[in-house]
């Protein structure tokens, strides 16, 4: 599952990226002039500290947020340009996947998954149910079809939501800290799984975590959010990288001074490129 | 001597703005009508949470009131020897005033706190975005439905607290008075006019459901998202909505001319 | 999503019972006519119609047999009544209508005495005898004017 770092990364610049995006709440600056873009078919990383601006950065890819200056691409369309009716088309190509899964929690996990497909109306019901079943199977929560999130464990209710995210076969699959929560076990199932649909489906994912090791697993590009600026590159090139934030970034000995470093609230002047070594 | 001024002068800003921002919410809501699908199944979730749950409480109150209009209204009308107008005074009091007002106020508790913490629940909880990412409007989806139950419900409502009313009054100036039942009656069909009084009393009551349900589900909307905030801004929502009712009731009356 | 048939039956059966209560409040006890105004319409013209509000009753020998369905003005300035009467009655054309009051100071309230001729009043006759209504205040107003006059000299405004 190691991505091999001597293969070129196709970067097709209007697939996913940001182009010197500005974002804050209110007086609170979250980051300002970042750049970036991600490859299509791939798995990406956001990797940060907590209030890096990492979710929020998946939340202005899924438009649920807007970006005080800055253009930001999804397959090709600029949707800070969009308004929330055109939104609704771009979400089409897209999946999420929430932190808590935010599956509806008065239905059942068949309804859920059904959902999706029922807005759209163009399956027949008994298409809908092979469907939905098919992707149980692919999570492997066949059994669970007729509970309740309330009655689903913590991994149960991620395998769910990713199923209810991928459902609709997406271009492209986001997911708010899917490890978050879970214990080992659960967190490198959830990472196979992240994989195998990528393999299959070749959907582009983009992955926001604060787990370094599963990053460095799974990952084919990583973008680094820091206090002061943000860095991407692959795996092993973040390995290499002799920059002294990276490093103290990486080696669990000094996370807890990483993590000091992150409760910034500063404006960042950072600026990050595809493939650059440091 | 300034800063009491100028913080009434800043509240009254934000007042203004948020009727501002009640009003595009309502907007949002009124477009959401005419978009399909028309998610028949949901409003008729919401009719049965709060139509249905409510009816006991209603019934029950309904009952008591009009006893106790029953009641008071027979000891001061036999002092002037009218004590068989007694069906017109329950029923108009009821009819006019009592029925849509108490069962809005009623109404209002079970309606506010339902959608302040369901909403609100599903803004904590993400689902909100959840729906919002797979093309759904949440409005469309979560608040419509609830809206308008709302307003279906309260003339529904109001009118079977008003029959209770009567009921109990006549319980009380029939049965326990000995009253002659006729009288009651006739007295009632006599005093009440359709265009006057029942028609006031639906439209008063059509009136309250819209403005509980824009006032419920907008707070639930926008709530904060934590535990607390949710508790917070269903007892500030709660005041909130009887204090509008009870004002809309004063210009209602007045300008139905009753 | 749970959707029971037995919860969307007892909806149905609260809205049901919601619009049967306003239908009874509204038919029965408020007075709406479905069919429009029954029975047939009669009018007369009185010189003064004191507090008469529109569905006040119309009563024979003190018995309900309609309302009045409309108040307004004729074009020589009396006031143009109209009732709704039960189709069943068959009135003579000498039929007078009064306009009375319901106790010294209750509501008013229009009272019919049939009169003795063999002719019938048709839908939308008018009739042609009346009583205006009677207005204390003037009455009084007239007897303190008399017992002024009559103690003086007699003369015509004791005529009137």
């Amino acid at each position: 599952m190691t991505p091999d770092p001597t293969t070129t990364i196709r970067s097709d610049p209007t697939h996913l990226a940001f182009d010197d995006v500005h974002m804050a709440f209110g007086d609170r600056q979250v980051f300002d002039r970042l750049s970036f873009t991600f490859p299509p078919g791939r798995i990406s990383v956001i990797l940060g500290g907590s209030g890096s601006g990492k979710s929020t950065a998946l939340r202005l890819i899924g438009g649920l947020v807007q970006p005080v200056s800055g253009r930001i691409f999804v397959d090709g369309d600029d949707i800070t340009r969009l308004s929330e009716r055109q939104m609704y088309g771009v979400r089409r190509k897209l999946g999420m996947l929430f932190q808590c899964g935010a599956l509806l929690d008065s239905m059942s996990v068949f309804d859920n998954l059904a959902f999706p497909l029922r807005e759209r109306r163009e399956l027949r019901e008994a298409d809908v149910a092979t469907r939905v079943r098919e992707t149980l199977t692919a999570v492997g929560l066949d059994d669970a079809e007729d509970l309740l999130p309330s009655q689903l464990s913590g991994g149960m209710v991620k395998r769910a939501a990713l199923a209810r995210a991928i459902i609709m076969q997406p271009l492209i699959l986001l997911c708010d800290e899917p490890f978050s929560g879970l214990d080992p076990i659960s967190a490198r199932r959830i990472e196979a799984l992240l994989c195998d649909i990528n393999r299959r489906f070749g959907m582009t994912v983009v992955v926001v975590s604060h787990d370094i090791v599963s990053t460095m697993r799974m990952a084919a590009s990583v973008l680094v959010l820091l206090p002061d600026g943000a860095l991407q590159g692959t795996p092993a090139e973040l390995q290499a990288s002799t920059d002294a934030r990276i490093a103290s970034f990486l080696n669990p000995d000094l996370d807890a001074a990483a993590l000091h470093e992150v409760g910034r609230v500063e404006a960042l002047p950072g600026r990050a490129q595809a493939g650059t070594t440091w | 001597m300034v800063n009491p001024v100028q913080r009434l002068g800043a509240a009254s800003l934000r007042f203004v703005e948020e009727l501002g921002r009640l009003t595009r919410f309502a907007g949002r809501i009124g477009a959401a009508l005419l978009q399909r699908p028309l998610r028949f199944g949901r409003f008729v979730d919401e009719l049965f949470k709060l139509g249905v749950l409510s009816l006991i409480i209603i019934c029950l109150c309904g009952t008591a009131v009009g006893a106790v209009i029953g009641l008071q209204g027979y000891n001061t009308l036999i002092r002037f020897g009218a004590a068989n107008s007694l069906g017109a005074v329950v029923g108009l009091s009821l009819i006019r005033e009592l029925g849509p007002v108490l069962t809005a106020l009623l109404v209002t508790g079970r309606a506010v706190s339902a959608a302040t913490a369901e909403i609100g629940t599903m803004v904590v909880t993400e689902q909100l975005d959840g729906l919002r990412m797979m093309s759904v409007d949440p409005v469309h989806y979560v608040v419509t439905p609830k809206a308008l139950a709302m307003i279906a419900v309260m003339p529904l409502l109001s009118t079977l607290f008003t029959l209770f009313g009567i009921f109990g009054g006549y319980v009380i100036g029939v049965r326990i008075m000995g009253l002659d039942a006729g009288t009651y009656m006739t007295s009632l069909q006599d005093a009440v006019d359709f265009e006057n009084d029942v028609a006031g009393s639906l439209l008063k009551a059509v009136v309250f459901g819209i403005l509980v349900g824009l006032i419920a589900t907008y707070r639930g909307y926008n709530t904060a998202p934590t535990s607390a905030g949710v508790s917070s801004a269903t007892t500030s929502t709660v005041v909130i909505a009887s204090v509008s009712i009870l004002v809309f009731d004063y210009f209602i009356t007045a300008l139905w001319g009753v | 999503m749970r959707r029971s048939s037995t919860r969307d039956l007892i909806v149905g059966l609260f809205v049901l019972a919601g619009l049967a209560a306003v239908a009874y409040l509204s038919l029965d006890v408020g007075g709406v006519s479905y069919t429009g105004p029954k029975g047939f319409l009669l009018i007369a013209k009185f010189d003064e119609i004191g507090g008469l509000k529109k569905r006040a009753p119309v009563v024979i020998s003190g018995v309900k047999v309609g309302e009045v369905a409309d108040i307004g003005l004729a074009d020589d300035y009396r006031a143009k009544v109209t009732f709704t009467l039960d189709p069943t009655l068959k009135l003579p054309v000498d039929t007078t209508a009064s306009i009375v009051t319901s106790g010294v100071l209750g509501d008013r309230y229009v009272s019919l005495q049939p009169g003795g001729d063999e002719q019938l009043l048709n839908p939308g006759d008018q009739i042609e005898f009346v009583e205006s209504a009677v207005i204390l205040e003037r009455m009084i107003g007239k007897l303190i004017h008399n017992a002024d006059v009559g103690g003086g000299k007699p003369n015509d405004s004791a005529a009137q």
